[in-house]
């Protein structure tokens, strides 16, 4: 399913209607007795006939059509847009002025509905000729689709040079006006069928030959490929998975250390709280009991200093002037209640920084305290009965290879479960447990 | 009156095949003739020989997937159910719904976990990208894009930025800033630029490179720093819909599946599409790889998801039941690759026993389609992002 709510061709089959509609009014615009009045343009040293000002499609719209200047700009506009009309001076800049500018018509030959769709042979022909008529006159990003289309119609190249070269050598042989003229719609055709947006570009040409003979050329590359026998590729999938099976932490039936779960305080949660002061700060159970170890040892006030500055640091900014005032009256200024303490270097230095508050003004204090409690109430923590009396209280995880009726599990540690747990059907009982209905929002705010 | 003071035919009978169509004027050795499109093009492709029409070629292209069918199944000795023999039955999963995500005003569209395990981010139909810490169900940053559709997201490998992209056609880079409220979406960087709808992107090992697909039937290579195009990858014929980067360090393949019913296996430095395989029979809406990388499994709209192995080069499983009617939108490998999680669009997730072939158990909960299913980089969870407006996390 693709967002696309029109199937490949339906753009095509939607625009081909207004391109039918526009196109008679752009034959109207050339009756010889109704149609607009043409006349001689000057481009450059050429004097290019059949030429028309922007000012005298509008009025002759506005006649028409007995619609108002605004009405018939918008008209006008969108056939320049669908390349009916071309500016003679700015051709990229398909816009319709309401002015003397110049405009021409576009021939039938060159018209998008008569060439659909724009195919890659043709625009390749197209920047052949322009490279080969004058070096270097192509556009950056007309170099890179040419050398894109290189690659991806590179089975033709010879073919496009070829034809390049023959209908460059064909034009040589008309009049200069003619010449110009022709080089002026067919410019026209492609800034409207290929116009400069930077992007990839893939069209669904209508040329079924190049996927036949791209699928062509991928089966024979693939017809020469190196395979392995199944029974070796299968057996290495049953052996990866066998041997991730015990880290799978999905499959198992009782997980020792799912975060998810998290009012399990199981063994392997708080062995990883040894393994490093980070750990133990990074799980919230974990700095909640250390907290509680250093009210015992009254040296709370570093960690509620450490969490001050996690604050400052990650918070609002407009609220870091606040809490850079707050915590200085709390943990820096002389006399305050919960008074940290850090050398006279980096209180020097933060003292001053405060004078001027940022978000990381507290970054070498925090330092400071982070490696203090590190250093000296970690270790001790570690060794402390309330760490102790912990591991020894908590869960052995269990190794299960079959699973575990859900329910039961849960029972010890409970927090508001939720109130219908999530029905599951197996292959063997073909039956829904529980009473069938959709699971409810359920832990939404219920854990730890 | 138009100005061509030479004729120029634009419609009528072809010089070569006859038919009355558009014209166009070429020139053989100076001669002016008028071929119709598809005459030009055949005169264009080397290697023609003469009579040969696009008819003939077709049977020769259909004769060549015959063949290479053929090729493919003289290496298959023993099927995956028949190895799987011996391994255990697996007994049904225990797993709930731990966590609901409620903020998304509209359909999510599309998740992704960030390398910590812990946050992720993801993006809806009402044009909001949400990163979330899923533990504590707190919304650490909200970005609002301008356009509606926002069908992919990506977390950076570092987690300070993610990628985000839809039907603006576009996949941008937002940073993750300290600042928890500071506007995020005004330092938002455009990196890819496609001709339709984003459907998937990823980062490649780096912050620096990201790869996308898009309904414009490619995908592409992009440098973040500069908005370069790297490489693109042409060989889809419809819209792609889904890829995925090989697990393996020096990362240098990625699969991708599409609206044309294939999956492509393709070479990030040279842009060729080295593998390709076509068995379903509908769209493709995901890819993922097997965590060896090795293989890969597909979901589609053809409520299949199947198996592929790249060395041996075919399908070597498929997990359909009849009772599975709906399509398939996404799947994901648990992290030991035993259990495939696929989400289809009739509301429930699936988990599949990917060696036996079998159904080991289904997931209720949600209240609307899964657009996507991702097990958490530890492999400790499954997401699930759902047009219900809402996540789940199952452990």
């Amino acid at each position: 399913m693709t967002i696309n709510t029109l199937a490949k061709g339906g753009w095509y089959r939607e625009q081909m209607t207004c391109f039918r509609k526009m196109e008679k009014v752009i034959v109207a615009m050339q009756d010889p007795d109704m149609g607009m009045k043409m006349r001689n343009q000057r481009l450059l040293i050429t004097v290019i006939p059949h030429a028309m000002t922007g000012r005298d499609v509008i009025d002759w719209l506005i006649q028409k059509y007995n619609i108002c200047e605004e009405e018939a700009l918008h008209v006008g506009g969108m056939l320049v847009r669908y390349g009916y009309i071309y500016p003679l001076k700015e051709p990229r800049s398909l816009v319709l002025r309401a002015d003397e500018t110049p405009y021409r018509f576009q021939t039938p030959y060159f018209w998008t509905s008569t060439r659909w769709p724009a195919s890659e042979l043709d625009y390749a022909i197209y920047l052949a000729k322009k490279n080969i008529r004058k070096q270097g006159e192509l556009m950056e990003y007309e170099k890179e689709r040419y050398s894109l289309l290189h690659k991806r119609i590179n089975h033709t190249w010879d073919f496009v040079v070829m034809q390049a070269r023959e209908q460059l050598r064909a034009s040589k042989q008309r009049r200069k006006a003619d010449r110009i003229v022709l080089e002026c719609q067919e410019q026209a055709y492609w800034l409207i069928n290929r116009p400069p947006v930077r992007s990839l570009t893939l069209h669904y040409s209508a040329v079924l030959y190049h996927t036949v003979l791209s699928c062509i050329e991928s089966c024979r590359r693939a017809l020469g490929r190196n395979r392995v026998k199944s029974s070796i590729c299968l057996e290495g999938f049953v052996k990866f998975s066998e041997q991730y099976q015990n880290h799978d932490p999905i499959m198992q039936g009782c997980l020792p250390s799912n975060p998810w779960i998290s009012d399990d305080t199981n063994t392997h949660r708080l062995e990883r709280w040894s393994f490093s002061f980070m750990e133990l700060l990074n799980d919230p159970i974990g700095r909640r009991e250390f907290m509680t170890y250093l009210e015992k040892e009254f040296s709370a006030e570093n960690l509620c200093f450490w969490q001050a500055c996690e604050d400052i640091r990650h918070g609002e900014s407009s609220k870091i002037i606040q809490k850079v005032e707050d915590v200085y009256k709390n943990f820096l200024a002389p006399g305050a209640a919960r008074w940290v303490n850090i050398d006279s270097k980096t209180m020097d230095k933060t003292l001053e920084g405060i004078k001027h508050p940022h978000r990381f003004v507290m970054d070498d204090a925090q330092l400071h305290i982070y490696f203090l409690m590190k250093k000296d109430s970690y270790p001790r923590y570690l060794k402390s009965d309330l760490y102790k009396n912990m591991l020894a209280k908590a869960i052995v995880p269990q190794e299960t290879k079959k699973s575990v009726f859900p329910f039961m599990r849960r029972q010890r540690h409970s927090s508001p479960s939720p109130a219908q747990a999530v029905t599951q059907v197996t292959e063997e009982d073909g039956r829904a447990m529980g009473a069938g209905k959709a699971g409810t929002n359920s832990a939404a705010g219920s854990h730890v | 009156m138009c100005d061509q003071t030479f004729v120029a035919v634009t419609f009528g009978p072809c010089d070569s095949c006859s038919k009355a169509s558009p014209l166009m004027n070429i020139y053989i050795k100076n001669e002016p003739i008028n071929y119709c499109s598809f005459c030009v093009e055949m005169m264009a492709c080397q290697g023609l020989q003469k009579g040969e029409t696009l008819a003939s070629l077709k049977r020769e292209c259909d004769n060549l997937k015959k063949k290479l069918e053929e090729e493919r199944g003289k290496l298959n000795d023993v099927e995956l159910h028949q190895v799987a023999e011996k391994t255990e039955v697996l007994g049904a999963l225990s797993v709930k719904t731990r966590r609901v995500l409620k903020g998304h005003g509209n359909k999510v569209l599309c998740m992704d976990w960030c390398k910590d395990r812990r946050r992720l981010v993801s993006s809806s139909q009402d044009g909001k990208v949400i990163v979330w810490d899923a533990f504590t169900l707190n919304k650490e940053h909200g970005i609002t894009l301008p356009c509606t559709w926002v069908m992919a997201c990506a977390y950076a490998p570092s987690g300070c930025a993610v990628a985000c992209g839809g039907l603006d056609n576009k996949c941008s880079v937002v940073p993750l800033s300290l600042d928890k409220t500071e506007n995020l979406a005004a330092k938002k960087k455009s990196v890819a630029m496609h001709t339709n709808y984003v459907s998937g992107c990823t980062f490649t090992n780096s912050d620096m490179q990201l790869l996308t697909c898009s309904g414009d039937g490619t995908c592409a290579l992009w440098d973040v720093e500069s908005g370069q195009l790297l490489q693109s990858f042409h060989g889809h014929t419809a819209d792609v819909l889904s890829l995925d980067l090989a697990p393996s360090e020096t990362g240098n393949t990625f699969v991708s599946g599409g609206c044309d019913k294939k999956a492509n296996v393709w070479d990030m430095r040279s842009g060729q599409n080295i593998q390709s395989f076509e068995s379903h029979e509908s769209d493709i809406n995901c890819v993922k790889y097997y965590p060896s990388g090795d293989a890969f499994a597909s979901a589609s709209d053809d409520a299949t998801c199947r198996f592929y192995d790249l060395r041996a080069d075919r399908e070597v499983a498929v997990y359909q039941k009849d009772s599975i009617i709906f399509g398939a939108s996404t799947v994901d490998f648990s992290l030991s690759g035993r259990l495939l999680f696929a989400g289809y669009n009739d509301y429930t997730i699936n988990a599949w026993d990917v060696l036996k072939g079998t159904r080991v158990s289904v997931l209720f909960g949600h209240e609307n389609r899964i657009s996507r299913v991702r097990v958490s980089p530890d492999g400790t969870a499954l997401c699930s992002a759902s047009w219900d407006n809402t996540l789940r996390i199952w452990a």
